[in-house]
């Protein structure tokens, strides 16, 4: 499922300073509330991984042990010992654990490619940490967490059931 | 019959319990079991609460320590079933018959299954274990026809389980050589087969092109469904034709022979899969039970979602069915 154009359109043009701002802070929260998804990565947190959303002009660069994550226009083409590229929602389900990522492979919905054995880890400490993005997201939003949660699982549900 | 499900970490494990399992398989963080992936895996400590999880639900657990030992080094291995013992594993899958040994000798109570990668698949191999190891259980490979599993069933002293969905492994189990042959590993040896670290794949045009250990296994046109890069699944070039030599990208699935199964007599089915996320085992665990509970002509459409989540998106009878070529 990918994002509505309109809403894909605005995100686009948004400052990249900005974008990075945003996903920098939700990012840290994420990692401060699953601290056991480097247990799992062992190694492999030493590997730069690349999300590609195809329905974006982003992507994000994240290297794990040194809790970073750098956003880049497309046309930047950052350098990455693996990547995977897909529909945003489709990623951050599988950021989730909530679909099967061999499946939505299986299906072509979904691209990876470069070093395998760091993105199996990934996918597999991924899908052991129970992230629940509403959830672990809303205090970003402050005084609005709840609606920002209550929203954000609309969403959620929509784009699930979209997958399924 | 009992119904037996992968977790590849504590979170698929609590999937599977939520989801309708008898008992869940699982295994340590090391070449001790065949699915040896980065990232997958229970630590001792993990494993001690998955099992105290279960019971307090009801449900089994069996560990796999069911690849062969390395020679020199098979502290490895009976440290990982002392450990195992430990944490209160209901039953230990294991396919050395040293191992067997080792378990049957140190610990007499501990329950034994015999994992298909034994590749026990006649009565007198399937004997020798039972009298030899105190085998309870036999998990049987992927090679048998339904009235070859009854014909098992009826001359063997133990229970027998067959694999009812998932991954398709369509050699001799714990024999199949192909994967060493190109990568040096295997699931026999290392607990892994194609490993990732030697799987690429590259996008060449519309195509997406996998490759092992830098062979070209398959070429995927646009929007055609993908698989792994097995070899056993590659697409070769034989003579003057282009195909499968072995078997499509395809997955298994026996539920249309349920109760064909049931009355050959066998005990469990085993669902294939600790190298998959949590949703896979939740959707295929809660289909499979809604199966397994459904009068047999509802029983069709409770399985209807699950080759979305197969391997080329397509399932197969395999061998139970015999329509190989
Ligand atoms: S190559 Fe195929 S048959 Fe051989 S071990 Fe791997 S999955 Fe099984």
């Amino acid at each position: 499922m990918l994002l509505p154009r309109p809403l894909s359109l605005t995100i686009d043009k948004l400052p990249v300073a900005l974008v990075q701002r945003v996903v920098n802070q939700a990012f840290h929260r994420a990692l401060q509330q699953h601290p056991d998804l480097f247990d799992r990565l062992g190694n492999e947190a030493n590997k730069r991984f690349c999300f590609a959303p195809t329905d974006l002009d982003f992507v994000f660069l994240v290297h794990p042990e040194s809790k970073f994550i750098h956003t880049f226009r497309k046309a930047a083409q950052p350098r990455a010992d693996a990547s995977i590229a897909g529909p945003m929602l489709t990623l951050l389900a599988l950021l989730e654990g909530r679909i099967d990522g061999d499946a939505v492979f299986f299906s072509r919905s979904l691209s990876v490619t470069g070093d395998m054995e760091a993105m199996l880890a990934l996918r597999n400490a991924l899908d052991d940490c129970s992230f629940d993005l509403p959830r672990d997201l809303a205090a970003m939003a402050g005084p609005l967490a709840l609606p920002f949660r209550r929203i954000a699982e609309v969403i959620r549900h929509r784009a699930l059931k979209g997958m399924a | 019959m009992e119904l037996i499900c992968p977790a590849g970490t504590p979170a698929a494990f609590r999937e599977a319990v939520e989801a309708g399992a008898d008992a869940v398989y699982c295994g340590f963080r090391d070449e001790t079991n065949a699915r040896n992936f980065p990232g997958l895996n229970f630590t001792r400590e993990e494993l001690r609460q998955a099992v105290a999880h279960g019971h307090a639900q009801g449900v089994h657990t069996y560990v796999a320590l069911n690849t062969f030992m390395r020679a020199g080094h098979e502290d490895l291995w009976y440290r990982a079933a002392d450990d195992a013992v430990a944490a209160g594993a209901d039953a230990v899958i294991l396919a050395d018959m040293a191992l067997m040994d080792y378990v049957s000798s140190t610990y007499p109570d501990q329950r034994l299954h015999v994992s298909v990668q034994a590749s026990a698949s006649n009565v007198d191999a399937i004997a020798l274990l039972v009298e030899s190891f105190g085998a309870k259980r036999l998990v049987l490979p992927r090679v048998l026809t339904v009235p070859e599993i009854a014909n098992l069933a009826r001359n063997v002293d133990c229970e027998l389980e067959v694999f009812a969905f998932g991954g398709l492994c369509v050699m001799a189990e714990g024999r199949c050589s192909l994967s060493s042959y190109v990568t040096g590993q295997s699931p026999n040896m290392q607990g892994v087969c194609s490993p990732a670290s030697h799987v690429r794949y590259r996008e060449d045009g519309p195509d997406m092109v996998s490759e092992l250990a830098g062979f070209t296994i398959n070429r995927f046109g646009k929007d055609e469904p993908a698989g792994y890069p097995t070899l056993c699944k590659g697409r070769f070039h034989i003579a003057d034709d282009d195909g499968y030599a072995f078997e499509d990208p395809v997955s298994l699935d026996v539920m249309e022979h349920l109760d064909a199964l049931r009355s050959a007599g066998v005990t469990a089915l085993k669902i294939e899969g600790r190298q998959r996320g949590k949703a896979y085992v939740a959707q295929v665990v809660s289909s499979l039970r809604a199966a397994l509970e459904a009068p047999k002509e509802a029983r069709a459409q409770k399985l209807t979602q699950l080759h979305r989540l197969s391997e080329g998106q397509r399932t197969t009878a395999g061998a139970y069915e015999k329509k190989w070529r």
